[in-house]
């Protein structure tokens, strides 16, 4: 399924930019909610394709997202005189750009940084699912069959956790882009997957890698005056690296 | 009308190179977009479009020039690395092709961003312009891209012209590719090349998420067109060529509008309805197939549960009441109420005072699945030794398809029995 989140994080665009024209405004949560309904249009239009019309897997994404893509792009140029949303700022992000765009209380007292806020409300939800449903989730995630014998409704959680790939999905890319999301959602999986097969360390040193790519990316970017996010996606791409040797070598 | 007389006059140039601009394009991407289609690598395409970004920014950084031969170089190899690693991830480690896909497409965009980020702000004048690689041109191709695109197409139609057999086989079948001694590594490295080339020049019209489709989506419309290999690629390119046009068109109209997201537009309308509407293949016409086998199947359920019941009472065409018992448990309520109207719109049933009574067609009829049932269930337990308690399911299915003339053979075969694996009689 990695490359569903793929699929999602480009498919978003005409949903931000519905949004925006329906609302007039850039508030982040009305182009949540653009890009949600979106994300979840996108799943459902990829699994109609290969269910209900035979195509393979990887075609019905290829499919679906390009298109989507393409008339988010339309739909940009379109407005594109009234607008600041544009491809490039969705296809990078820009991480340096966060502290910048606060988030004030009624009484105009800065809380925090908006994107921090919406993560970090975000992260405490994920984690509430994943320990709460820990569960549920990994047996629909291993053995679908199974699990619908024993009663659990493998559907809900499927659109649970695909829902959740689109939210996280849609609340990174404005700091780091569409590309690069999927790069954190892969990268640090892969590479503990490499080296454990327990699903519980997995998630623990996934998260680990995360951090590492996450800090390690900010100097990489800091020395070299380059993309933070960019910088942290490459730094991940060599802890994969070195998890791979260690595999490769220990065989 | 005015428009389309002077946009085919080709008055304008430009309007001429956009437009052979992405007809090349569109030929030689659909071409090989087909072969990465029969082989479920569709994705592909995507993955050596993002991955030629480090590749760029490389030869950039070492040549200094943004001369496109120079930077094409760059771009090839590092998508040529990309399917590489990908390949590797895929073999050596228990990764799958997905998670592998991702990864490579991701991290080698992300490398490429720190890099192109790195020559931005590293104040090189020479630099501006080098993220149209990103984005695409089509509508401010030049005469000198139109040389390349040419030469590019030329090589990669020439090279499918010339290895289609090959690059079927190895698509299609690779282990009977080798088996018969063809060089399947020396063919497959040719094809992801000339892969790699079509991408690497469609990237440059269309930008780095598009290239995907112009890949992908004339195939997978084309696919449900036709079953033979060779009418699907000339279909695709047909596809990818209205395209390419109808885009071209749309932001010559239309100024403000970008070429590449209209042909992917375009592509992804005819795809959806070839998608629908294909005959044979299509979700529509499946869909009402299946609607017409339900509607028979429950219309000869219907007549043999009529027979069933009269027959229990050796009054084969009596009178059936709307809320008889054995009709409700075999039969929901909706099904029933569309059934009857259908059976009595076709004749086999008449409406009485207070329920139906079969007509002489009707009786025919029932009578007839009735009989097949029961041979069938006789055959099985006669021939193939299935216990008399299992055949029923069987025989349920087997019943709406068995042909007049089969039935004779079963009636021969069977020594036009009376009676069937339960004990009840089989009708004549």
């Amino acid at each position: 399924m990695s490359m569903v989140g793929d699929a999602i994080s480009h498919s978003v665009l005409p949903g931000i930019v519905i949004a925006f024209f329906i609302t007039g405004s850039m508030q982040s949560v009305w182009m949540l909610v653009g890009a949600g309904v979106l994300g979840v249009f996108t799943t459902f239009l990829i699994e109609f394709l290969h269910r209900q019309g035979k195509i393979q897997t990887d075609a019905s994404i290829g499919v679906t997202f390009t298109w989507l893509f393409a008339l988010g792009v339309i739909l940009v140029t379109y407005y594109a005189g009234n607008t600041h949303i544009d491809q490039d700022c969705i296809l990078h992000g820009e991480i340096a750009y966060v502290p910048i765009d606060l988030l004030y209380t009624s009484s105009g007292y800065p809380v925090g940084p908006k994107a921090v806020i919406v993560l970090s409300v975000l992260l405490v939800l994920i984690l509430f699912f994943v320990i709460a449903f820990y569960k549920e989730i990994s047996i629909t995630t291993f053995d679908p069959s199974y699990a619908q014998s024993i009663g659990i409704s493998t559907g809900k959680w499927h659109y649970l956790l695909m829902g959740f790939v689109s939210l996280t999905t849609v609340a990174s890319f404005e700091s780091v882009g569409a590309i690069l999301v999927v790069a954190f959602l892969i990268s640090p999986a892969a590479s503990a997957y490499l080296l454990t097969t327990d699903l519980r360390y997995m998630l623990l040193l996934g998260a680990v890698f995360g951090v590492i790519s996450a800090v390690g990316g900010y100097f990489l970017a800091y020395w070299t005056n380059g993309s933070i996010a960019g910088a942290m996606v490459t730094v991940s791409g060599v802890i994969f690296a070195i998890c791979y040797l260690i595999v490769r070598l220990r065989k | 009308m005015e428009t389309l007389i002077e946009f085919f006059s080709f008055k304008y140039p430009n309007v001429k190179y956009v437009v052979f601009g992405t007809i090349l394009l569109s030929i030689s991407s659909s071409a090989v977009g087909c072969f990465t289609f029969v082989k479920k690598k569709s994705l592909i395409g995507d993955v050596i479009s993002h991955a030629v970004l480090p590749g760029i920014c490389i030869s950039f950084l070492i040549s200094g020039s943004k001369d496109p031969f120079i930077l094409i170089i760059g771009a090839f190899l590092s998508g040529w690395i990309s399917i590489l690693v990908m390949n590797k991830i895929i073999q050596n480690t228990k990764i799958k092709e997905d998670a592998a896909t991702g990864f490579s497409l991701s991290v080698f965009f992300g490398i490429g961003i720190l890099l192109l980020t790195f020559i931005q702000h590293s104040g090189n004048a020479a630099q501006s312009g080098l993220d149209t690689f990103l984005f695409g041109k089509a509508a401010a191709l030049v005469g000198k891209d139109l040389i390349a695109f040419g030469m590019i197409a030329i090589l990669v139609l020439g090279t499918v012209l010339a290895l289609y057999k090959e690059f079927k086989l190895i698509s299609f079948d690779p282990q009977f590719a080798s088996v018969i001694g063809l060089p399947t590594k020396t063919l497959e490295f040719i094809l992801i090349s000339i892969t790699v080339l079509a991408v690497v020049t469609g990237i440059q019209a269309v930008g780095v998420v598009l290239i995907a489709a112009m890949l992908i989506t004339p195939a997978a419309a084309a696919r449900f067109w036709t079953n033979a290999f060779h009418k699907m690629i000339l279909l695709a390119a047909f596809f990818g060529v209205i395209s390419g046009v109808s885009g071209a068109f749309i932001s010559f109209t239309a100024p403000s509008m970008p070429t590449g997201p209209w042909m992917v537009m375009v592509l992804s309308i005819i795809a959806l309805i070839s998608f629908f509407f294909a005959p044979g293949k299509g979700i529509l016409i499946r869909q009402y197939k299946r609607f017409v086998i339900q509607r028979q199947l429950l219309e000869e359920n219907l007549l043999k549960a009529f027979y069933k019941l009269g027959e229990n009472e050796n009054h084969p065409k009596r009178e059936i009441t709307t809320n008889d018992d054995k009709l409700k448990r075999s039969f929901s309520s909706n099904q029933l109420k569309k059934g009857l109207k259908k059976l009595k719109a076709d004749g086999y049933i008449i409406a009485t005072k207070s329920g139906w009574k079969l007509t002489q067609e009707g009786f025919q009829k029932g009578k007839r699945i009735t009989r097949l049932h029961r041979l069938w269930e006789l055959y099985l337990t006669k021939y193939l030794r299935i216990a008399p308690d299992h055949v029923h399911e069987d025989a349920e299915t087997i019943e709406h398809v068995i042909t007049p003339e089969l039935e004779k053979r079963l009636q021969e075969l069977l020594d036009f029995p009376t009676s069937d694996a339960h004990q009840p009689a089989i009708p004549p």
